[in-house]
């Protein structure tokens, strides 16, 4: 055995990674002149000592675990998903097509439809590019990032061209009709006495996006697909062997991952903004990649993960609006994480490995 | 479309190609030698807002365009530590890249102007402005040829003549050098290279580091040439642009010269005409703005040509033992 134990591997590097990012973010707050202690106890302060902070905290991990487990499928099946964005962009059309025009009787009925919808927008997105990697070779990466701009340019001219209302300016579509607005968790758990999460995005489809969790890791490891899609991630000449077909597995990987990041959208557009706005995705589907990343893509680790972007997402705007550090803070924080749990991972591990040859041999 | 409109179109055409030749040139050298370099845009955005930093501050724009190629450099720095040295993964690498620009850039920005993540207007010796090429004046009076020569060729800033110059450069050192030969083999067979003495993770940092000069060219034009000054995410998507010419040039730098003035002519038609009435239906604006990548997707699924990238692209070199 020449190896880390699992432990080690599934709990250590990630965590040494994230310090290493946490060390530098600190030096660029200090770099522009603020404390990075005082930014900090802010950020906690915003994000996690008042239930409406909670409120945010949660609303945005909704968001990451689903673009995670998104950018997680297809990581198992050995390829790199970057059209999350693109795809839930998408899946939002498709949420803002059913709540406009299915008149729903009560909002778990609307739910439902729009999950589907959402799911099936997304997943079709990430069709056309997963049939070109399995028949025709042509990179998933690149093809991914070519329909993210495609997918923008299809919203913005549907928004502007044919769901814009008559007479209003701002390209986005007419307000979902009242049975469709999801219930928030300020409606769910504030009392008279206790008003709990006040003004707070966090709405059902958390408990949706959790539900997603448990579905993910009963399909990775309690299926015959599931065992495929990462039988075929560990090693293509053995899965074909097996009678694995690869376009079958690279296309279902992608339609599961596309659909995933379809229903991201069902978080923003149905249970937030409550129509379909220009930016919905805010750049989430980039994020589930340092979170599936981090998280090692388990469904475990993508929550946790996703909770921890959704706190640093919360927190930034905190300290966007207190002190003079912008938001972008947290898009360096993110490139750190996925440069260090990503592509860096190698510059973490072989020290350790090392490390852990030394003490076992002085052991053994 | 009279013959004037036309010539502007063309001119624009011009200028919006240049740094997408820049950046498209910048990656052929990179994953020519078998390094994949999403992080193009990064390094664009990283150089776009050195330069007018630096620019703004000096109130010279040559120490600008150091300071973006420095820049753009120590990005490639942080690509070839991660892709070359630690041999991790060169997609997600590239993909931190362009998060880190567009973060810091910002950040920085506002930590030294504070004017909401944008540099101060750049002004006199802060910008690259056009240069009159010799008798342009005297030539204006003659028909066709004269306006051409004047208007399309002359007036433009020196980093669009040395964009334009670099294609035959880049040909030169690629195809007729031995560095370039070396450079093309190990992006195709790096074993080869390494069996013949040659070292992989030389000539792969070297290729790099063209990439990030390059890059920091291209941004440096973006901000000092093109506009007057960095405003956040400036690149606006142009660093994907290149890597979608780069691909529908299938990795060549005269085809490379082609496909970056089709798409800026794209994007120079986009500019100025919103929606493009044809009679019978109108093009939308969106379809010329997403029309680059929807061709290099066909281009890519290998129904017009085949798209094929160098061999060894993106797999990183361990050395046998």
């Amino acid at each position: 055995m020449d190896k880390m134990p699992a432990w080690a591997d599934a709990v250590l590097v990630p965590l040494i990674s994230i310090l290493l990012a946490a060390v530098l973010s600190a030096l660029v707050i200090l770099a522009i002149g603020e404390n990075p202690v005082d930014a900090f106890k802010l950020m906690v302060e915003g994000a996690l000592m008042r239930s409406a902070g909670w409120g945010y905290t949660l609303y945005y991990t909704t968001n990451f675990i689903f673009t995670g487990l998104c950018v997680a499928v297809a990581f198992h099946a050995k390829m790199f998903n970057i059209g999350g964005e693109g795809q839930a962009m998408i899946g939002g059309l498709g949420v803002a097509l059913v709540c406009l025009f299915i008149p729903f009787p009560h909002w778990s009925i609307a739910l439902l439809v729009a999950t589907l919808a959402a799911g099936a927008f997304g997943a079709l997105w990430a069709l056309i590019p997963a049939y070109l990697q399995a028949t025709r070779g042509s990179h998933i990466v690149i093809t991914t990032i070519m329909f993210n701009f495609i997918a923008a340019a299809v919203l913005n001219y549907v928004l502007v061209n044919v769901l814009r209302p008559q007479g209003a300016m701002d390209p986005a579509t007419a307000k979902f009709p009242e049975a469709t607005q999801l219930p928030t968790f300020q409606d769910l758990f504030a009392t008279a006495e206790n008003p709990l999460f006040r003004g707070s995005p966090a709405n059902v489809t958390f408990f949706l996006a959790v539900l997603a969790c448990v579905a993910f890791w009963f399909l990775m490891w309690r299926t015959k697909l599931g065992y495929e899609i990462r039988a075929f991630g560990h090693s293509e000449s053995a899965a074909r062997y097996a009678g694995i077909s690869p376009v079958r597995i690279t296309v279902v990987a992608m339609l599961i991952s596309g659909g995933l990041a379809g229903m991201m959208a069902l978080n923003t557009t149905m249970g937030e903004a409550e129509r379909l706005v220009m930016n919905a995705t805010e750049g989430a589907g980039f994020i589930g990649i340092a979170v599936a990343l981090m998280g090692r893509s388990h469904p475990v680790g993508i929550f946790l993960a996703a909770l921890l972007f959704g706190f640093l997402y919360q927190g930034g705007a905190e300290l966007a609006l207190w002190t003079n550090i912008p938001r972008e803070l947290i898009t360096v924080i993110q490139a750190l994480v996925i440069l260090f749990t990503g592509a860096l991972d190698n510059m973490v591990r072989m020290p350790l490995e090392r490390i852990f040859m030394a003490t076992r041999r002085r052991n053994g | 479309m009279d013959f004037a409109t036309l010539l502007q179109v063309l001119d624009s055409t011009v200028r919006l190609a240049t740094p997408l030749l820049f950046a498209c040139l910048a990656g052929l050298f990179s994953e020519r030698s078998g390094v994949v370099d999403i992080g193009l845009e990064g390094k664009m955005l990283a150089a776009a807002f050195a330069s007018a930093a630096v620019a703004a501050v000096t109130g010279s724009v040559w120490l600008g365009l150091l300071a973006g190629i420095v820049s753009a450099t120590l990005m490639s720095a942080i690509h070839g530590l991660a892709s070359i040295t630690f041999r991790g993964n060169q997609l997600i690498s590239g993909v931190a890249i362009n998060f880190l620009a567009s973060g810091l850039t910002v950040l920085i920005a506002q930590s030294w102007f504070g004017q909401g993540g944008r540099t101060p207007s750049l002004i006199g010796g802060g910008r690259f402005t056009g240069i009159t090429l010799p008798f342009a004046e005297a030539l204006s009076g003659v028909p066709v040829i004269g306006p051409i020569y004047a208007e399309l060729i002359s007036g433009h800033s020196i980093l669009v003549y040395v964009a334009f110059l670099m294609v035959p450069l880049s040909w030169f050192i690629l195809y007729r050098t031995r560095f370039g030969l070396r450079l093309r083999a190990v992006g195709e067979a790096p074993e080869a290279v390494d069996t013949a003495g040659v070292s992989v993770i030389g000539l792969r940092y070297a290729a790099i580091a063209i990439c990030g000069l390059l890059c920091g060219l291209a941004g440096a034009y973006l901000a000092t040439g093109l506009q007057a000054g960095f405003v956040r995410e400036m690149t606006a998507g142009r660093g994907y642009i290149a890597l979608a010419a780069l691909i529908f040039a299938k990795w060549r730098p005269w085809y490379a010269l082609w496909a970056c003035l089709l798409f800026g002519l794209l994007q120079a038609v986009a500019l100025r005409y919103q929606n493009i009435d044809l009679g019978a239906f109108t093009v939308p604006v969106q379809v010329m703005d997403a029309l680059p990548y929807i061709l290099t997707v066909i281009i890519l699924a290998g129904f017009v040509g085949k798209a094929i990238p160098p061999r060894a692209s993106g797999e990183p070199y361990l050395k046998e033992r």
